[in-house]
């Protein structure tokens, strides 16, 4: 037998980040401020943890300026689990990413629910051999972060209000402009994608199969087994869920409800089963008492 | 177009891409959630996903014990990333509490080849027998287990380097009706690892069906 050089081995590559979203398809990742909220995701059953200093719902009360974790926690929670762990960057903060690099965390956020470092770009996500996920409201603002270099796109909801509202309006914007797109001819799409202000390319491309190029998952505002149900009705592969469940009554009965509702979504007996006598969910806020809208966040 | 149907364990992970394989395959893939989808089945896919979660899941869901014992029947499963580590017979870095089947004898590191950073695409080398596939295949290895030890009665199918060491390190292997890999077949085009395991069902159903007419 000979000796095989690894000099074929590439890391970095778009399959190889893409191909982690695809590993966390069916699941639920959750935000967790301590090591010992990250162990009680895991024996839970998340797929990954959001490492942070404060959740989105003790963001929105604190006010002031949100930045990336401190690394020591990030480090303590890569320490206590060991299932993925994902980081917030500000958006634009491409140095914030390079040290989330160095610290290995499997994935970033590059997150509107911090304040925005650059209120004209976001982070070139291409040179990163770690993979990004970003938020959008809109197919639009999907294909432009897809064309920055993101490997998994999240509905930006409205984090830290426990309302579903606008993580509903976010995914049925874009699966329903998707579904349109598939209906326009090859002339019609470059309307689109003036319209969009998204690349050709990835229009062309969606028009042909459907989808988009990477997966879709669900964020803000999700609170009960229900939400996740509904929201993976809609289309949604994944959910992130922050506030929702460290902000509840029972937390770890709750989080194990979620990931059994991620898993059964169609199934609503079982999502009936796993809802019972939870406590109270997160008391949450509506749209319209909200002083700033996260979701506005990002360009 | 081949008669079997083959199940495709629908907790959680990458599902779709394997049933999209079998249907390149001509094969009725059907999603396992409960007991009663385990009915007639001729074959099992362990897809990947994050195992932690996917054994939680199959104890919950009433899976655990039915999935053992259609396999401790003799029933061809193939497990891939998540899947190989659910099949192993040790599991290295693990939680003490996540439930396998220990069906391939095999000890596997959870995460061996690091973190997400680490995660990469190479060439694997498939060494199979005759009728078997051989030659170079693109493999994508995403915090993949690292096959550490196999035992006497393992086949191993392909090597590759492991990045770090540059050492060669088993990441197909088969053990009777199990087959596993460390990497993702189902992310590539390359369909000879399904091929190989929708063999592998084939004749099974074959040897079910005619005991007498198919030597051993």
């Amino acid at each position: 037998m000979t000796e095989h050089s690894d000099a074929s081995a590439q890391t970095g590559t778009f399959a190889v980040k893409r191909g982690l979203a695809d590993m966390l398809r069916g699941g639920v990742i959750m935000d967790v401020v301590t090591a010992d909220q990250a162990k009680v995701a895991e024996d839970a059953g998340a797929v990954s943890v959001m490492a942070l200093e404060r959740v989105p719902a003790d963001i929105r009360r604190d006010g002031g300026v949100a930045r990336m974790s401190d690394p020591a926690l990030i480090e303590a929670i890569q320490e206590a689990v060991t299932i993925p762990v994902m980081a917030k960057a500000r958006i634009g903060h491409f140095a914030e990413a390079q040290i989330l690099e160095a610290l290995q965390v499997d994935y970033i956020d590059e997150s509107e629910v911090l304040s925005p470092a650059d209120e004209a770009h976001h982070i070139d996500k291409w040179p990163f051999t770690i993979p990004f996920v970003c938020g959008a409201t809109n197919l639009g603002e999907a294909l432009r972060r897809i064309s920055e270099g993101a490997a998994m796109i999240r509905s930006k909801g409205e984090a830290g209000t426990g309302n579903v509202v606008e993580a509903v309006r976010h995914l049925r914007s874009i699966l329903g402009d998707i579904r349109r797109l598939t209906q326009a001819d090859s002339a019609e799409q470059y309307g689109w994608a003036k319209q969009l202000g998204a690349p050709i390319g990835l229009v062309q491309e969606i028009a042909r199969t459907g989808r988009l190029p990477v997966p879709l998952f669900c964020a803000g505002g999700l609170a009960t087994p229900a939400d996740v149900s509904l929201v993976m009705q809609l289309g949604a592969e994944a959910v992130f869920v922050g506030s929702g469940i460290f902000k509840s009554d029972d937390p770890a009965r709750r989080a194990r409800a979620i990931v059994e509702a991620a898993a059964h979504f169609a199934d609503a007996e079982h999502v009936a089963k796993v809802s019972r006598g939870l406590g109270e969910a997160m008391r949450g806020e509506g749209p319209g008492s909200l002083t700033e809208h996260f979701a506005d966040r990002g360009w | 177009m081949s008669v079997v149907t083959i199940g495709v364990l629908a907790l959680q992970g990458d599902v779709r891409e394997h049933l999209a394989a079998l249907g390149r395959l001509g094969v009725t893939g059907r999603p396992v959630l409960t007991e009663p989808d385990l009915d007639g089945l001729d074959g099992l896919i362990l897809p990947g996903g994050e195992s932690t979660t996917l054994s939680l899941l199959l104890a919950s869901s009433g899976l655990f014990d039915p999935v053992a014992a259609v396999i401790g029947a003799g029933m061809p499963v193939f497990g891939t990333c998540a899947g190989l580590v659910l099949l192993a017979r040790e599991v290295r870095g693990g939680r003490p509490d996540q439930r396998g089947f220990g069906v391939l004898d095999c000890a596997v590191r959870r995460n061996g080849y690091g973190r997400q950073t680490e995660s990469f695409e190479t060439t694997v080398e498939l060494s199979g027998g005759p009728d078997e596939p051989s030659g170079a295949m693109p493999a994508i290895f995403i915090r993949a287990p690292l096959i550490e030890e196999v035992g006497a009665g393992v086949e191993v199918l392909a090597r590759a380097a492991t990045p770090g060491d540059g050492e060669l390190r088993p990441v197909v292997c088969r053990q009777g009706s199990v087959l596993a890999s460390a990497f993702h077949p189902e992310l590539t085009a390359d369909r000879r690892l399904h091929q190989l395991f929708l063999a592998m069902v084939e004749r099974s159903v074959a040897v079910r069906r005619e005991p007498s007419t198919v030597a051993g």
